[in-house]
């Protein structure tokens, strides 16, 4: 318990993950917090890369950890905008009521 | 030693309480500012850990730029009490025996992972870290020579990113006076410039 090893990271980062992943199921309705539940998935993904470039001495991981950051902050950055511009056309963003993209 | 561990449970029990709070909170804004925190305490963690460069941007990205982002379109969009009257809680009391079945599920599964895997004891580190180096130095010295054009590629995701968040949102408006470079460049004489015979006391009329 004392000593923090990897697989205190590992067990963090796959809490997280769960969390973002069960965020998903439960706000249905609110499209923000499904944005914000995938944030905190790549957060976790962000957390084991971290973890297991230090503990494997290895740099490359955390160029790896800086390149999903990149990613998701540009995925963040379509994905508002996207948003911005349903609520303006259709005044909702209720994930139930967008159904025009249907094909 | 001590330190360390008091400093991960400490730090990671916030994180892990305030990801919940992102999910089951009923305010749009708490879950953003809950995010924020998350990040926060992330970040102390990869500064603690020794991941230093990593920890300053993810403080820099995410609390500075994306969290903002959200809080922006979150309170410009005024959904905060839209959700709460159309929606109620009833959906959230449905999902909620799935979703944490299936979360579970995934946890277990990761946590099977982690506790069968075993790293060979002699593995050799690639580029690795040199100690007299800072964080930051060294990973400066890999992203810009073995890494440039993934560097590079990553530029260009942004840009496109940026590109496309901008002609998305932008619409035009009508009863607005731009101006035309096209139509300003290929003005010629003829027609801006017209000479007219002007006759003593009458003056000249101008149309247009």
């Amino acid at each position: 318990m004392i000593e923090i090893g990897l697989g205190h990271y590992l067990t963090l980062a796959a809490i997280i993950f769960a969390i973002g992943i069960t965020g998903i199921f439960l706000n249905r309705k609110n499209i923000i917090i499904i944005l914000m539940s995938i944030e905190l998935i790549l957060l976790a993904v962000n957390i084991n890369l971290v973890s297991f470039s230090i503990y494997l001495q290895n740099l490359v991981g955390q160029i790896f950890a800086m390149f999903i950051l990149t990613v998701a902050a540009a995925e963040a950055a379509v994905g508002l905008a996207i948003i911005v511009i349903y609520y303006r056309n259709k005044g909702t963003i209720h994930v139930e009521q967008i159904s025009s993209l249907k094909g | 030693m001590l330190a360390h561990s008091l400093f991960f449970y400490f730090f990671s029990t916030i994180a892990v309480f305030s990801a919940i709070m992102v999910t089951v909170s009923r305010n749009t804004v708490y879950s953003v500012f809950f995010l924020i925190l998350v990040f926060v305490s992330i970040s102390i963690l990869f500064i603690m850990i020794g991941a230093e460069f990593l920890g300053m941007i993810m403080l820099i990205v995410y609390v500075g730029a994306v969290a903002v982002l959200f809080l922006f379109v979150v309170m410009m969009l005024n959904i905060t009490e839209q959700v709460t009257r159309r929606s109620s809680r009833k959906g959230f009391i449905n999902n909620i025996s799935v979703g944490s079945i299936i979360g579970s599920i995934i946890f277990l599964e990761l946590l099977v992972v982690i506790g069968g895997w075993k790293y060979k004891d002699t593995f050799v580190p690639l580029s690795g870290i040199k100690f007299n180096l800072s964080n930051t130095h060294a990973l400066g010295n890999v992203l810009y020579t073995d890494y440039i054009h993934l560097f590079q590629i990553a530029g260009m995701i942004l840009l496109v990113a940026m590109i496309g968040a901008i002609t998305l949102t932008f619409s035009k408006r009508e009863n607005i006076k731009r101006q035309n470079y096209f139509d300003q460049i290929q003005r010629e004489k003829a027609s801006g410039v017209s000479l007219v015979e002007v006759e003593s006391g009458k003056g000249v009329k101008l149309d247009d």
